[in-house]
């Protein structure tokens, strides 16, 4: 008991140590293109920790976070393009300019202040995520249906950005590396490698946050929610406060990640809000492993990597291999590599393929170390 | 009939309660009365209407018509958690503890107050919760498996648990619904003594199909059947009775003989 407990302990350190030392190594060793690449996927890496809150532990999968991931990048982004326009005719964002626009949209205002655009990245997406959640939640629709919800939410907000001609510009989204901040421009190397020690911190910062909010009594009553919320009710507990208040903190958190990944990829678009991203958001936690939290962060960043050194190599499959990976997880993984390697990762597999002899499923017997089950 | 006689003010009463699944009558004009600090055993062959009839109680189902008061107040049109935290507790026929938390977890939910968001992330236990969580496990016998998952405790082992969650609950009622299923004889016994004992402080109202068990709690019987009071009484009375022998005990007697 003790060893696998401290062996445990150790598999966590290492994961750690290797974490911090791709972070503080990476802007060393990889070109400023890698940097940019992992910094982009550290702030997907926050998305899946939000993720992982609401469904690992939570038990609510949601298909539409990235409405809340556009919401911050749009907010980052709108503040960028107020920034600098002083410098434009019209004293607006050039792209008004395409559609006659002369005036700047009222909602424009608020976002010239850094400060308001600071605390709007991440409160915009909250509240939303908060309002929809709790309305979805006093009615008790939760499982599929809440998931089905989700997506068509998304598709919604999809759909309004992408019309949005005249006030956001549309389908084109908003652009940010010519844009200035601290007389940076944004799509400057110098600039880039500040986004990426931000966003490792941010990580970091966030992960300590979640880890706090799981552990604990508060934590118990998320995982008492996913595995029988009617029960909980009658022990007094309300289930509708805590899961507005955990939905409503990961829409926070993918505006967050969303405002970090506009400004290292250049533009804030409706393409956040298509229908596959916020699967893919999904895949990620589910990969790496529900209920871990330093899983939802190592499959974000993983499995983008690998996107994108096979898109480079090989551009027609990452699909199937993501369609495999996925497959893969589902029969062999429930748990992802994470949650693999906490239970009894190695001979569970074994199990699974039929490899291992079945050992008796009821706990106390191996526990106890006395009986012997004879298939 | 005199173990019926109420001394005082009654804890829990439901008034003429009918409860209509599209047509069907689950429960119907359904009436009774518990006093505090006392011990009751409901009775009845499947489908009587027992389970609805918590059900109501707890606020997971409406009543059709009637009313349902516990210390005075109505508690039609409120949520389940705050009857809950007005102080009524229930177990369910088969156990339903939080299976992927520890058997000390579990009863902490039970026994944490108040329940809130803000006091769960912030605050911690005080030491008399502690010491009760404690007090429980030993109770009920877990001390020993007090960071084991409650999934991987046997199923007497959950009825347990499931019970001293019960009790950390600390509600003035307790609805007990089939403790004793799937029980050993001896746990059975144990199960009788710690709901006997529990009453007085507490309210209790076991639903039961274990006529021993029964017996054991000495406790006056309600008898339900399609959804109405057949009859209350002593387990003798309530035995003797012709009604009850018709519908409930008669056909268990020839069952057996």
């Amino acid at each position: 008991m003790f060893s696998s407990f401290s062996q445990r302990r150790w598999t966590i350190v290492c994961l750690w140590v290797l974490i911090i030392a791709v972070i503080v190594a990476a802007p060393a060793v990889l070109p400023v293109f890698r940097l940019n690449l992992l910094g982009r996927f550290l702030s997907l890496s926050i998305v899946a920790l939000g993720i992982d809150l609401i469904w690992g532990f939570t038990g609510l999968l949601s298909l539409g976070q990235g409405i809340f991931f556009a919401l911050g990048g749009y907010a980052a982004a709108m503040y960028l393009q107020l920034s600098n326009a002083g410098d434009l005719p019209n004293g607006i964002p050039e792209f008004f300019g395409l559609y006659g626009v002369k005036e700047l949209p009222f909602f424009w205002h608020p976002f010239a202040s850094p400060w308001f655009a600071l605390i709007a990245i991440w409160l915009i997406p909250g509240i939303l995520a908060a309002v929809l959640g709790g309305l979805v939640f006093r009615n008790r629709i939760k499982g599929v249906y809440f998931s089905i919800l989700t997506q068509a939410a998304l598709l919604v907000f999809y759909n309004l950005f992408n019309g949005q001609q005249k006030l956001i510009n549309g389908t084109n989204g908003l652009q940010t590396p010519a844009t200035k901040l601290f007389g940076q421009y944004v799509g400057s190397d110098l600039m880039q490698r500040w986004f990426f020690w931000v966003t490792a911190v941010v990580v970091i910062l966030i992960w300590a946050l979640l880890r706090w909010v799981v552990r604990g009594r508060f934590g118990d009553v998320l995982i008492a929610i996913r595995d029988d919320e009617p029960r909980l009710r009658f022990a007094g507990y309300n289930p509708t406060l805590f899961k507005t208040f955990v939905f409503g903190l990961a829409g926070a958190l993918a505006g967050i990640g969303g405002a970090l990944y506009t400004v290292q990829s250049g533009s804030a678009s409706p393409q956040f809000m298509e229908v596959p991203m916020s699967i893919d958001m999904v895949i990620w936690v589910a990969v790496g492993g529900r209920g871990t939290l330093v899983g939802a962060i190592l499959g974000a960043v993983v499995i983008n990597f690998a996107k994108s050194l096979v898109s480079e190599a090989m551009p027609e499959s990452w699909l199937f291999i993501q369609g495999g990976l996925f497959i893969l997880v589902v029969t062999a993984l429930p748990e992802g590599v994470i949650g693999w390697f906490r239970g009894d990762g190695p001979g569970n597999l074994l199990n699974r393929v039929g490899l291992s002899r079945p050992s008796a499923t009821y706990p106390s017997l191996e526990l106890d170390g006395q009986e012997e089950v004879q298939p | 009939m005199t173990m019926l006689s109420t001394g005082g003010e009654a804890l829990l009463e439901l008034q003429q309660i009918t409860v209509s699944f599209d047509g069907f009558l689950a429960l119907r004009d359904l009436n009774l009365s518990l006093t505090p600090g006392e011990l009751r055993a409901v009775i009845g062959p499947n489908g009587a209407g027992k389970t609805t009839f918590l059900d109501v109680i707890t606020g997971k189902t409406a009543p059709t018509e009637g009313d349902v008061v516990f210390k005075g107040c109505s508690l039609l049109g409120r949520p389940e958690h705050r009857i809950a935290r007005m102080g009524i507790g229930r177990k369910f026929q088969s156990p339903r503890v939080f299976e992927h938390l520890s058997v000390q977890d579990n009863l902490v939910l039970a026994v944490n107050q108040p329940k809130q968001p803000w006091s769960l992330l912030v605050g911690g236990l005080n030491a008399s919760q502690r010491d009760q969580v404690h007090h429980l496990m030993s109770i009920v016998n877990l001390q020993n498996r007090a960071d084991w998952a409650a999934g991987s405790l046997s199923h007497g082992q959950k009825q347990w648990l499931e019970i001293a969650m019960l009790v950390g609950q600390d509600p003035d009622l307790l609805l007990v619904d089939e403790p004793v299923a799937g029980l050993t004889d001896e746990e059975t016994d144990l199960t009788a003594d710690l709901l006997k004992s529990l009453a007085g402080d507490h309210t209790v109202l076991v639903i039961e199909h274990d006529m021993e068990f029964i017996r054991r709690l000495e406790s006056p019987v309600t008898v339900l059947h399609q959804g109405h009071v057949l009859c209350e009484g002593t387990m003798d009375q309530v035995q003797a009775d012709p009604r009850v022998i018709e519908v409930y005990l008669g056909t268990t007697e020839e069952d057996n003989g």
